[in-house]
C-alpha cells in the first residue's frame, strides 16, 4: 500500500492507504478526524468540503494518494483551541444549524467564500452554497450566519 | 471502501501517460479532475484495472493566447479557466458557459479536457466548444491527430478518442470583427444538469449577421450544431421575425429525450425560447461592441 504524507491542520500526518481510498476516508478512518462528514459520496451534497492547498473541494471526490504532499484544512483546524472561529460563532449565534450534519461543509465553504470575497452579499452567498445541501432546509439562517461571520472576520482582522 | 481495487499510476509526462494507455490487456481510466470518475468509481459503475492520474503533469496545465486562437491544455481547472484574463477577454462564450458548470467546489477540481472527454450530453464546456468550432488534439503512444469538435461527440459519454488516445489540448479559433456571444441554460436548480442549453457566437458587420454559430445541448444524446438556423439567419439583421423563426427551427430540429426531469416536448419548447434569447443576447452584445 502506498504511503501518503500530508499536512493536516498544520501537522504532518501520514498513513498507508489503498489507492482507492478517498481523502475523506483517510481523514475520518485513518486520522480519526470525523468532523468531515460523508453525505452522498458522489460530489452532490458538500458535507465533506475541506480545503486542499487553499481551495474548497469535496473530499469524497479525490483520492488520498492524490493529496500526497498537500496542505489540507478540515473543520477541526478552524477553531483556536476552545475558542470558536468567528464563522463558527456566527453559525451558533444565528441558529445556522439544525441537525448539524451539513455544518462542517457549510463552514468550510463559507471560509473559502470569505477568502475570495470579504463582504459577500446574500445572492453571492447563496450562489456559493450551490454545492452545499442542507436537508433540514435551514438555508435562511445559514446565509444569515455566513453574512455575520464574514463581518465578524473583517472586524477581527481589518 | 466503495470503489473496486485498482492499480494507481502517476505519470510525470504526456509521453508516459500515452505509453501507459497503450499497454494492452487491462482497462485503464485517466483521472483528471475526477468529478465524474470518482462518483462512478464509488458507485462501481466504473471498474478500471488501473487509474492513471494526470494531475501532476505540467504539460497538461495552462492557457496560451496565440495569434488566431486560444489554447487550453487538458488538465486546466475549470475555476482557473473561468478566472483567466485570456478566457475572459478572448473567449467570452466559454467564460459564460463555465459559470454554469457544476459549482465552485467541483470547478476547483474539474478540468476543461476532462469535461470534454467525459462527453456528458448536458455539459456546458462541450456545448461552448461546438459553437466556437474548437479543435481537439489527441495523442497516443505512436501518433497524434487533430479532431474537429463536430466529429468529437459520438453518443452520451462516448467520443472519437480511441482507448489508447489521450486528449492533450483544445484549441479555440478567434473570430474577427464585431463579435457577440450568448449562453442560456434552463435547469431545475442553478447548478444542476441542463434540461436544455444554447450557446451562440456571431459576427455582425454594420448590424448584419455575417457569421453565426448556434449549438444546443442537454436535450439529446450529444450537443448539436443548429445549422438550419445558421443558414436561415445569415445576412439578416436578426430582427424579431428572424429570432422567432430561429426559435421555431430549434423547437422542430432537435431530437429531444424524455426522462424524469422533463418531457421531450418541454425540452423542445425550452430549446426554442433559449435559442431566441441567446441569439438576442449575442446580437445586442455585438451591437454594443462589448466583445
Amino acid at each position: 500500500m502506498p504511503n501518503v504524507t500530508m499536512t493536516v491542520n498544520g501537522k504532518k500526518m501520514s498513513g498507508n492507504v489503498e489507492p482507492r481510498t478517498l481523502l475523506v476516508q483517510f481523514l475520518r478512518e485513518t486520522l480519526g478526524l470525523t468532523g468531515t462528514h460523508v453525505g452522498c459520496d458522489t460530489s452532490q451534497c458538500g458535507c465533506c468540503v475541506v480545503h486542499v492547498n487553499g481551495d474548497g473541494i469535496k473530499s469524497c471526490t479525490i483520492l488520498a494518494v492524490q493529496c500526497d504532499g498537500a496542505d489540507v484544512k478540515t473543520i477541526e483546524g478552524v477553531a483556536n483551541g476552545d475558542e470558536l472561529h468567528p464563522m463558527q460563532a456566527a453559525f451558533r449565534e444565528h441558529h445556522g444549524l439544525q441537525c448539524g450534519y451539513c455544518t462542517p461543509g457549510m463552514v468550510m465553504s463559507a471560509l473559502d467564500l470569505v477568502k475570495h470575497n470579504k463582504n459577500p452579499s446574500e445572492p453571492q452567498i447563496r450562489e456559493w452554497l450551490e454545492g452545499n445541501l442542507c436537508r433540514c432546509t435551514g438555508y435562511h439562517n445559514i446565509v444569515k450566519a455566513i453574512k455575520a461571520g464574514a463581518e465578524a472576520m473583517a472586524k477581527a482582522r481589518p | 471502501m466503495k470503489a473496486v481495487d485498482f492499480d494507481y499510476e502517476q505519470p510525470r509526462s504526456v509521453a508516459e501517460t500515452c505509453r501507459l494507455l497503450g499497454e494492452t490487456g487491462r482497462e485503464a481510466r485517466l483521472l483528471a479532475g475526477g468529478q465524474t470518475l470518482a462518483p462512478l468509481l464509488a458507485m462501481r459503475l466504473a471498474r478500471p484495472a488501473v487509474v492513471i492520474d494526470i494531475n501532476r503533469i505540467e504539460e497538461f496545465q495552462g492557457i496560451d493566447a496565440e495569434a488566431e486562437s486560444v489554447v487550453i491544455r487538458a488538465c486546466t481547472r475549470q475555476s482557473r479557466a473561468l478566472a483567466d484574463p485570456i478566457v475572459q477577454s478572448r473567449l467570452p462564450l466559454l467564460a459564460k458557459a463555465l459559470s454554469f458548470v457544476g459549482h465552485v467546489q467541483t470547478r476547483n477540481r474539474g478540468t476543461i479536457g476532462g469535461s470534454l472527454a467525459n462527453a456528458d450530453p448536458s455539459a456546458e464546456i462541450g456545448l461552448a466548444a461546438l459553437a466556437l468550432d474548437a479543435e481537439i488534439e489527441a495523442r497516443s503512444a505512436t501518433a497524434s491527430r487533430r479532431i474537429p469538435i463536430g466529429d468529437f461527440f459520438i453518443s452520451p459519454m462516448v467520443t472519437a478518442l480511441a482507448p489508447d488516445e489521450c486528449l492533450t489540448v483544445v484549441r479555440f479559433p478567434l473570430p474577427q470583427g464585431a463579435v457577440g456571444t450568448g449562453f442560456r441554460e434552463a435547469s431545475i436548480r442553478r447548478s444542476d444538469f441542463a434540461l436544455a442549453a444554447v450557446a451562440v457566437q456571431l459576427v455582425l458587420e454594420r448590424g448584419v449577421c455575417r457569421s453565426l454559430a448556434v449549438s444546443l445541448g442537454g436535450a439529446g444524446a450529444t450537443p448539436v450544431k443548429l445549422t438550419a438556423i445558421e443558414h436561415k439567419l445569415l445576412d439578416t439583421r436578426l430582427g424579431d421575425a428572424e429570432l422567432a423563426e430561429a426559435g421555431r427551427l430549434a423547437h422542430d430540429a432537435i431530437d429531444a429525450v424524455s426522462d424524469i426531469h422533463a418531457s421531450a416536448a418541454h425540452r423542445r419548447r425550452i430549446a426554442g425560447a433559449l435559442t431566441m434569447r441567446a441569439i438576442a443576447e449575442a446580437r445586442d452584445e455585438a451591437l454594443a461592441g462589448r466583445a
